[in-house]
């Protein structure tokens, strides 16, 4: 999933202090599984905006909702009556949903509560670790499943570099070092004899962002084709 | 302090031990200040985050959460996941620029009516000590 | 095809000693001339690190047309950390046209380790490809296959840490080496070595290859030093008798010294040279070098 990471409280506080309303929406999905915007959070971070709101002799008039996504515009249908009573919207979606609500919802202003962090799993709740940076060109095939872009600190694909120590990353005795894990992967596979080949060096270009993806059987027809038939 | 000022204090207290041991209190005819409003639930574990923070909201000038002691939860963690809201309570609490202190944990025993009257009166004492939860004065309903 | 002095030294059979200059923070170059002066027809080749541990400082293609200017025979070492792929071939043709003859191809400490951890690590190519590409530069191509008005003609070296300490990191390096020499490199300078008996079951492991390696030798000022390399540096390992010998000794100096040129006896016949790094004692380089009788 998308995993993202609260703000600091003050800081989501700079941003909405001189607001007479307020709209708290959260998104259902991937943030929701992290816990860090779903509905659960949007009523915590609703009463942490009223009492600071009033403790400061003010009173913002905070709501609160909850969609299933932010990232897909049908599920915006929901509130859009709604959130037009308000100054802005805090939205505590990933990156991807808070613009979207921007664009959707035009002109309302919404105002991020999250900081997105990456892709990644959930190794235990309430550790969430990134696998995936999304390079648009997947070889994992090759490395027994663990990701050289992701894992290794310096993505290298002709790894390790000389700073591995004990197993772990130069960058941490917290962070294992990748080329260490698929060795160990590879072997339990049977197939260190992957680590033979000679990597080539990464196609950076499909990385260029913004990116698109786009697969035509599933746009819909225009609709003036459609009542032609 | 405010002699108008008579602290609320609210206490979650599970059915098996807490409560039990409030009951007990009662029978043994224990005295202990009575300004908590205290409410029964069949485990901690069901308090939410969101109940602490809506208690202060509401204008609770100290809130305790009172459960088994621990190894002994009826409902085997409840309590310990009651424990771990405690403190992400008390942390959004001290963001918000409300004393942490005026939340706590209390685990409790279903004979312990003692520690029931003592929790009781340290977190009554405590209200008073801190004076009225400041959204009460910043809301205009103390002065 | 390649013909730098460091190049000539190997074909010459004799023991190879290189050093190492490290550029300071700043345009002062007052330092290291006389760090060359002192260095001059002492030692085979003198490394030029680049950006080391991610501290911005002096660039090693500056350092090493100054070394040229000063009659040495510099290493230009070449980190994958900040430059993208057309920079880096960009700064290879540089260096080539700045009469620069040696290159050395590493991946680069991460920038957290530095005085700007905020920077963004570019890490385009890593230190096997980078072979690849000096290669091809020497063979009148860029990485593209497009032709280029004028080749490099480079001599290339790359690193080996032999101290890696788990199995899966040991023949990973080794691996890495094979992959480095295939990639072109022509010769190696390894990790700091604190131990000839481990030191010498590498060489077994890789004499087959039939590059020349240079032993890594860093001479100990302290046991707090010795100490915080155990903590912190991958593969280098300092034995407690090491550690307690210079924690005892009165004069470090000569003591570390000492120490460094009776490694290096030992070390001498089992590799084509050796790499001191003498970090803060470039100056003292000749007395270990005379210590060692090389």
């Amino acid at each position: 999933m998308i995993v993202g990471e609260r703000k600091p409280f003050e800081q989501i506080w700079e941003s909405v202090k001189d607001l007479k309303s307020l709209l708290v929406l959260g998104c259902g999905t991937c943030v929701a599984v992290c816990q860090a915007g779903g509905e659960k959070e949007v009523g915590l971070l609703a009463s942490e905006l009223r009492m600071k709101s009033q403790l400061g002799g003010k009173n913002i008039k905070i709501g609160e909702a909850t969609i299933e996504r932010q990232c897909d515009r049908e599920f915006f249908d929901k509130i859009k009556e709604q959130a037009v009573e308000f100054d802005a919207i805090l939205s505590m979606a990933c990156g991807a949903g808070v613009q979207y609500c921007s664009e959707i919802l035009e002109p309302m202003r919404s105002i991020p509560a999250l900081d997105t962090r990456f892709i990644g799993v959930t190794e235990v709740e309430g550790n969430w670790a990134e696998r995936c940076r999304a390079c648009g060109n997947c070889v994992l095939a090759d490395y027994g499943g663990i990701c050289p872009m992701t894992i290794c600190a310096k993505s290298l694909v002709n790894g390790p570099c000389g700073g591995s120590k004990n197993g772990k990353c130069e960058a941490g005795q917290d962070k294992d070092c990748a080329w260490v894990l698929i060795y160990n992967r590879l072997k339990k596979q049977n197939r260190l004899a992957d680590l033979n080949k000679v990597m080539t060096v990464k196609d950076y270009s499909k990385q260029t962002h913004p990116g698109r993806y786009i697969n035509e059987v599933y746009l819909k027809p225009k609709m003036e084709e459609k009542s032609a038939q | 302090m405010d002699n108008h000022y008579e602290p609320k204090v609210v206490a979650f207290c599970c059915h098996y031990c807490a409560y039990s041991a409030a009951d007990l209190a009662g029978s043994m005819r224990l005295e202990y200040a009575p300004n908590v409003r205290i409410v029964r639930i069949m485990c901690t574990g069901k308090v939410d985050t969101l109940h602490l923070l809506k208690a202060f909201e509401d204008g609770a000038d100290t809130v305790y959460v009172a459960g088994c002691e621990e190894g002994s939860c009826h409902f085997q963690e409840g309590n310990l996941h009651a424990k771990m809201k405690v403190i992400q309570a008390k942390m959004l609490l001290k963001e918000v620029g409300l004393e942490p202190e005026r939340l706590e944990m209390y685990n409790i025993s279903a004979s312990n009516s003692v520690l029931f009257a003592r929790a009781a009166d340290e977190m009554t004492e405590l209200a008073r000590k801190l004076g009225p939860n400041p959204l009460k004065k910043a809301r205009g309903e103390v002065k | 095809m390649p013909n730098s002095k460091l190049k000539q030294a190997f074909e010459s059979g004799k023991f190879v000693v290189t050093a190492e200059a490290g550029p300071l923070k700043g345009t002062d170059i007052t330092e290291l001339e006389e760090i060359a002066k002192i260095l001059k027809d002492k030692v085979d080749a003198v490394n030029v690190t680049d950006q080391q541990s991610s501290v911005m400082r002096l660039g090693s293609l500056a350092v090493s047309h100054l070394l040229c200017g000063w009659g040495i025979d510099p290493i230009y070492q070449v980190t994958c950390r900040d430059r993208n792929r057309i920079g880096l071939q960009s700064d290879l043709l540089s260096a080539a046209v700045l009469g620069i003859q040696n290159v050395m191809s590493l991946t680069g400490d991460l920038p957290a380790a530095g005085d700007h951890p905020q920077a963004k690590p570019v890490y385009d190519l890593d230190s096997v490809s980078l072979l690849s590409v000096i290669q091809a530069l020497n063979e009148g191509k860029d990485m593209m296959g497009n032709e280029l008005k004028g080749k490099t003609d480079f001599f290339a070296g790359a690193v080996v840490n032999p101290g890696a300490d788990t199995e899966a990191s040991y023949e990973l390096q080794i691996l890495k080496m094979e992959k480095k020499i295939a990639a072109g490199a022509k010769f190696f300078q390894t990790q700091a070595i604190y131990d000839a008996i481990l030191f010498e079951k590498f060489m077994k492991r890789v004499e087959q290859y039939k590059v020349p390696v240079l032993a890594g030798v860093i001479p100990l000022k302290s046991a707090g030093m010795a100490r915080f390399m155990n903590k912190n540096v991958a593969g280098v390992s300092v034995p407690q008798s090491m550690i307690d010998k210079i924690s005892k000794a009165e004069d470090k100096t000569s003591t570390g010294i000492e120490m460094c040129a009776d490694l290096i006896k030992q070390l001498k016949g089992l590799c084509r040279g050796v790499h001191i790094m003498a970090i803060g004692w470039e100056k003292k380089v000749p007395q270990i070098i005379e210590a060692a009788g090389i």
